[in-house]
């Protein structure tokens, strides 16, 4: 009994008397509770007072840092989110976000879940060694090879400028080059919990191997899926270092260096634009968040599980 | 080299669709044999192996026409390995990991190979190219302007964007009015057709080109000055923004003595191909070298040289200490809130994990560079709100706890969700069997739901210590490393390895590639060390769970 000292739900813990029992238990029940909502509260406040304050920058109509504060006192308006649209070339990297973040989170979760397949179903040599260069790979500090992928882009830019530098494709092809990673392993350790047998009837049925993973594996898999294509939508949008890099055109840019570029000289004066913009910027994730979400606990979870 | 590589790539997403479509329609399933072949997926492998052999023809062309043949070969022989991959019944495995891997080949294998290299010479600023550049660059730059030097009318052109992209110089000769355009690549002569020339002798249009206004190419001034265009006798410079000249070089190599020769001052620099310069007798050096093989030096030099281990160590301590501060702060406190929010009887945990999770779902390049300016001594929200007067970003720990609790703040929405999911796979009964033996609700989360939450979350917090050791992006879009010692501007108290060796590598006081990579190969070591260690410990812990 002593040890429930450091626990918030031993401050009721007395010794109980048998007939006392039941009314001590539902007043313990209530404590219980209302500390459990006392905890969600004060939580829901630590993770919304930045948020906030970012909401009361967009609807600043002075648009400063320096006037802006927890709560917009100087007025609302709509200010910002006009001269974001009609100052900067918002739009155009807005478009860039979604177009390099959606398609290279859908290409990369494919190609993630291919390979996984073939590492989790089929034996073959350099299995091992594969799984373990893949881990490998992914502890290199990536982006210090920058100066490499800047010399490899340069020439593709001479030779196929549609896949160059200042095109999303350029930098598509290089954001796939992570496709396979830490992905990888964890829907590895999806497939795993899979039944064998389930493959094993279809294949004795007469279906290829390429049914047995369009049809049997990938729809058991969704949940995985889900997770890794959200958690590589939200990498993509705020990768920032090579991006920057990589797209030096008003017009090309994404979210991440054009926003930065927003606020990276005129610190206080456009913080109101940048707020309106971050505001946006979470729209989309917020939104495939909403519609992955049934997936995403028990996904995240699962794969974390067998790692 | 880099060039071939990108020759396969836009091949390779073809035929990794290629079976999406070849599974879909439903195929007799009265083929009872082993791997029967479906029409439908025959032609559509046979449809995206074309789409293939026409992207690598596409890429071939400009290949061709810069006669680059061994990246033609890698091309060619990428393809026709692709073909016989999907049309063969052999290598099944292969046929799902080839995909992945030529991306992760050419765009991860590939550069992170060549910057390693990088480490055992000593590439950098002022040792770019070759010896033959270093001469060029040499004789170029000392060029001045010499009585009877031919003076031409400038305009300051671009091919890209006005404010960013590579200067170009449109030359217009004043006796033939002839217009060439020029660049650190030389001088080319353009046709009279397209370009309009203004009565002053001045291009005002160029096909291809944007010409620079007055204001745009006085805020590029400086890279004007700097541009030299290497001509046969010499270079052309600038003299203001509308006026360039064609100087003569006063400093020139000498094969005979292998040395660079000062026409003025007799001055001479013998070659050093230890250090890839220049030396002169009295040990000056000239600014423009050239690569080198420089061994382990780089290495020596992070482990002697006591201006760098000192720091090194110091930095080493802290970002152990800022890995493990942030991976177990977040995952503490996500999991108290996954214990608080875990109750049957709870109601509206699905409005809290809503609103919970939000910082998550924020973009956190943007609310990292909100939270510097909530942090912001003068006008920051932080200050205002308590009514202080910090200068958070100013002092060590003060940044350092500044860091940490912005940390907390992105990643804790994530831990709490994972700890949530992780707690509901756990099995009522086991909790209820301590229960039911009269355990206290304490001794049941120490001994039954902690163990076994551990063991369901460490490969993650593994992978989050690996990412926080790395996190680049924490450290350089808030304090960007400060505050910074007064005796030494390299390295800050929140300066991560990682940052320190991006300013190292990119930063004011000149480029150091080679050392830079040096530093990232030690970074990779413990990161893979660390985690070699962990994931050891945790996939025996594994065992017990499945």
């Amino acid at each position: 009994m002593t040890s429930l000292t450091g626990t918030p739900v031993a401050t009721g813990g007395a010794p109980a008397a048998n007939r006392n029992a039941k009314g001590r238990r539902k007043s313990r029940w209530f404590r219980q509770v209302g500390w459990r909502h006392l905890v969600a509260v004060l939580a829901v406040a630590f993770s919304l007072f930045p948020i906030l304050f970012v909401l009361s920058a967009a609807l600043n109509p002075r648009g400063t840092l320096s006037s802006t504060d927890l709560v917009p006192t100087g007025g609302v308006s709509l200010e910002n989110f006009a001269n974001l649209f009609d100052r900067t070339a918002f739009a155009h990297w807005f478009v860039n976000s979604l177009l390099i973040a959606g398609l290279a989170a859908f290409l990369s979760i494919f190609l993630s879940a291919m390979a996984a397949y073939a590492f989790s179903r089929m034996r073959f040599s350099g299995r091992r060694v594969g799984l373990l260069s893949l881990l490998l790979i992914q502890m290199f500090p990536q982006f210090l090879a920058i100066v490499a992928i800047f010399l490899i882009f340069t020439t593709m830019t001479d030779l196929w400028p549609t896949i160059g530098f200042n095109t999303p494709w350029g930098l598509m092809l290089l954001y796939l080059g992570g496709a396979l990673g830490v992905n990888t392993w964890l829907m590895k350790g999806f497939y795993d919990t899979l039944p064998r047998e389930l493959d094993e009837s279809a294949t004795m049925d007469g279906a290829t191997h390429a049914q047995v993973f369009f049809r049997i594996m990938l729809p058991l898999v969704a949940p995985i899926l889900a997770v890794t294509a959200l958690l590589s939508f939200i990498g993509t949008i705020n990768e920032f270092l090579i991006a920057n890099v990589f797209l030096t055109n008003t017009e090309s840019k994404t979210l991440a260096v054009g926003m930065f570029g927003l606020v990276a000289g005129e610190r206080n004066n456009n913080f109101g634009m940048f707020a309106a913009g971050t505001l946006l910027t979470a729209v989309p994730t917020v939104l495939v968040f909403q519609l992955l979400q049934r997936y995403i606990v028990s996904g995240l979870t699962a794969g974390a599980v067998k790692g | 080299m880099s060039t071939s590589l990108s020759g396969p790539e836009p091949a390779t997403q073809a035929p990794g669709r290629e079976p999406v479509r070849s599974g879909l329609p439903r195929k007799s399933r009265t083929a009872r044999n082993h791997a029967p072949i479906t029409a439908t997926g025959l032609v559509v492998k046979v449809v995206l192996l074309g789409l293939v052999a026409g992207i690598a023809i596409w890429a071939a062309f400009p290949l061709i026409e810069a006669e680059l043949w061994v990246g033609l070969a890698i091309l060619a022989v990428t393809t026709a390995g692709l073909c016989y991959l999907y049309l063969t019944r052999r290598h099944i495995p292969a046929k799902y990991l080839v995909p992945g891997t030529l991306f992760l080949i050419a765009f991860q294998v590939f550069p992170v190979l060549y910057t390693a290299s990088t480490a055992f010479t000593n590439f950098g600023d002022g040792h770019r190219g070759s010896k033959d550049d270093a001469i060029v660059a040499i004789q170029s730059s000392s060029v001045k302007q010499v009585p009877g030097s031919t003076e031409y009318s400038l305009s300051i052109a671009t091919k890209g964007d006005p404010t960013a992209g590579p200067l170009v110089f449109l030359l217009t000769d004043p006796r033939t009015r002839e217009v060439s355009a020029g660049d650190a690549a030389g001088v080319r002569r353009l046709d009279a057709g397209q370009i309009t020339v203004s009565p002053t002798g001045k291009v005002t249009a160029a096909d291809g080109y944007t010409i620079l206004n007055f204001g745009q190419a006085s805020a590029r001034s400086p890279e004007i000055t700097d541009l030299v265009v290497p001509t046969s006798g010499g270079a052309i410079r600038s003299n203001g923004l509308s006026r360039a000249y064609e100087g003569k070089a006063i400093r020139a190599y000498d094969a005979g003595c292998d040395c660079v020769k000062d026409s003025e001052t007799g001055k001479t620099w013998t070659a050093d191909e230890a250090t890839g310069s220049f030396v002169a007798a009295d040990g000056e050096r000239l600014a423009q070298g050239w690569q080198v093989n420089v061994g382990l030096r780089n290495f020596n030099r992070v482990l002697t040289d006591p201006n760098i281990s000192g720091p090194f160590f110091g930095t080493l301590v802290w970002n152990f200490a800022f890995a493990i501060g942030s991976t177990g702060l977040t995952f503490l406190l996500g999991m108290a809130i996954a214990l608080a929010l875990h109750s049957p009887r709870m109601k509206g945990t699905n409005l809290y994990r809503v609103l919970l999770i939000l910082p998550y779902a924020m973009p956190s390049f943007a609310m990292l560079l909100v939270w510097r300016d909530m942090f912001n001594t003068d006008f920051g929200l932080v200050n205002n709100l308590f009514g202080l007067g910090v200068d958070w970003f100013g002092e060590t720990w003060s940044a350092r706890a500044a860091v940490l609790l912005v940390q907390l703040w992105l990643g804790y929405p994530y831990m709490f969700l994972v700890a949530t999911g992780a707690l509901q796979a756990i099995p009522r009964e086991l909790t209820e069997a301590t229960s039911v033996d009269g355990a206290s609700p304490w001794q049941t989360f120490r001994a039954v739901t902690l163990p076994l939450l551990l063991v369901a979350l460490s490969p993650l917090l593994i992978a989050s210590f690996a990412y926080n050791f790395n996190n680049f992006n924490a450290i350089y879009l808030t304090t960007e490393g400060g505050p910074f010692p007064a005796d030494n501007p390299t390295v800050g108290a929140t300066d991560l390895l990682i940052t320190y060796t991006y300013r190292l590598a990119f930063g004011a006081q000149g480029a150091q590639f080679g050392f830079a990579a040096a530093i990232s190969i030690f970074i990779f070591a413990i990161v893979a060390t660390v985690s070699a260690i962990s994931f050891r410990r945790t996939r025996k812990q594994e065992e017990v769970y499945s």
